[in-house]
């Protein structure tokens, strides 16, 4: 690991006045993507500021119809929440997916949101929920948030706050794991309030996608059938030695299947 | 440099490290604990779980001064200072939970930790939760009873023997 300086913020308001003041400064949440990043030497930044002891950065309520989970909100905590179990089970078997117990004690919903794998669960999770996600200057949709590959709307020096979720009438996760790494190789998020469908992918493509026609097909019919015969165009979509383009194109219409069974069941 | 200070095993310890310096590295390097094993450099195989605050965590991808001011419990923590073992260490040895040893002290702290938080769990459960905790030599099999037996000991005070073939 390269060196760096260290720096624990009291407050988001010193973590934002400290992200300016220093050179090349890096936001350190659960350091479970940063930390493994920073011990390849893959990057090098001249500061990490610490949001782990910011007393009000945690915490999950439900208040009416929205479901808020604070940005150092961890993976095991949304997993295990009364509140969340109860408003949104999905997003609860989709934190308790992620990685291995061990991870999910100390990696939050900020950290992962901010960081936009291609891989990672909570983007299928914030865009087939149709998320809001609150920062320390505005209110980002999650349908302009992941902008491409690691790549979001966030500006420089622009903190995550929180996440809200709308609570849905139905939502159902699942996703074909990786088998050595977990992450998944193509996860869906499918959810329906009203009349309205989303249907959120990750892993699949380069950032999370929704995937339109299909959302129309279960508007009309909530049923694994009503989505069997729509093909996802594997043009735009990533491949490598675990899994091509075609394979991935077909498993987004197999996943969303299954999160739909899962999500009616 | 930084200082810190935490708890180790009940003691209250403390030194200066840079903010590079990994948990892992200060309690085997400073502290001299060197039970806590290193097993990859992709916070991958689980060799280098402790209990922090109470919770099993890779004590490879945490900073050592992210860590000041915590409690951890190594592996070296968990027997009686008169050397009788933790009911799941007694567990691994009944159950040939272990071969060569290197991944053996993070499986011990994230069976506690498993124990603990799913006591009773079956089979399945422990094979997911185990799922951060690479074995070469095992098959997993003996630790996946070794686990599901100390987990019952923890609970019960008594540990099932193995039936011996
Ligand atoms: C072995 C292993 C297995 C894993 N498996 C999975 C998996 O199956 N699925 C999955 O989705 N993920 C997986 N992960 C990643 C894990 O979910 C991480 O917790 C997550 O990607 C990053 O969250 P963090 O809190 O650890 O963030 P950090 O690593 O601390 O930070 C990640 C990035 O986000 C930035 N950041 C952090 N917080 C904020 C904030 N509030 N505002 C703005 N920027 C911020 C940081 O500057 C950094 O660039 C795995 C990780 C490991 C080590
Ligand atoms: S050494 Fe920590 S996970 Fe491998
Ligand atoms: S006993 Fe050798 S790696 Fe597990």
């Amino acid at each position: 690991m390269y060196s760096f300086e260290y720096r624990r913020a009291q407050s988001v308001a010193e973590a934002a006045k400290l992200i300016k003041e220093v050179d090349d400064g890096k936001i350190l949440a659960g350091g479970m993507t940063l930390i493994p990043t920073l011990k390849q030497r893959l990057a090098q930044p001249s500061d990490l500021i610490d949001l782990g002891k910011i007393p009000d950065l945690k915490g999950i309520t439900l208040s009416g119809k929205t479901l808020t989970i604070k940005a150092m909100t961890r993976h095991f905590d949304v997993a295990t929440s009364a509140d969340v179990k109860k408003a949104i089970p999905a997003l609860a078997v989709l934190a308790g997916g992620i990685g291995d117990p061990s991870v999910r004690h100390r990696g939050t919903i900020g950290g992962s949101t901010a960081n936009a794998d291609p891989a990672a669960d909570y983007p299928a999770g914030i865009v087939g929920l149709g998320a809001t996600i609150e920062t320390n200057q505005r209110k980002i949709a999650a349908d302009d948030f992941f902008t491409g590959l690691f790549e979001t709307a966030l500006e420089p020096g622009e903190l995550i706050i929180a996440v809200h979720f709308p609570v849905p009438d139905k939502a159902g996760y699942i996703k074909f794991a990786h088998l050595a790494s977990g992450y998944a190789t193509c996860g869906v998020m499918v959810s329906k309030t009203g009349t309205a469908v989303r249907v959120g992918v990750t892993g699949a493509g380069p950032s999370a996608f929704r995937v339109p026609e299909m959302e129309a097909a279960l508007a009309k019919s909530f049923t694994p059938d009503a989505i069997a015969h729509i093909k996802y165009p594997p043009d735009d979509l990533l491949s490598d030695m675990h899994a091509g383009a075609e394979y991935r194109a077909h498993l987004v219409t197999v996943m969303a299947k299954r999160a739909v069974a899962a999500a009616i069941a | 440099m930084a200082k810190i200070s935490m708890k180790v095993n009940g003691k209250t310890v403390s030194g200066d490290v840079e903010p590079r310096t990994l948990l892992v590295q200060f309690i085997r390097e400073h502290l001299g604990l060197t039970g806590t094993h290193v097993g990859c450099d992709t916070s991958q195989c689980g060799a280098c779980n402790v209990h922090y605050n109470g919770e099993a965590i890779k004590s490879c991808t945490i900073l050592a001064v992210q860590a000041d001011g915590s409690e951890v419990v190594t592996i070296e923590g968990l027997a009686k200072p008169d050397g009788t073992l933790h009911p799941m260490q007694a567990a691994f040895r009944e159950y040939h939970g272990l071969q060569c040893g290197y991944c053996t002290p993070g499986m011990v702290m994230v069976a506690v930790d498993i124990a603990r938080r799913l006591p009773g769990a079956d089979e399945e459960t422990v094979r997911e939760e185990l799922y951060g905790n690479i074995c070469r030599c095992t098959g997993y099999q003996g630790i996946v009873e070794a686990v599901m037996a100390g987990s019952e000991a923890m609970q019960t005070g008594v540990l099932p023997l193995k039936e011996h073939h």
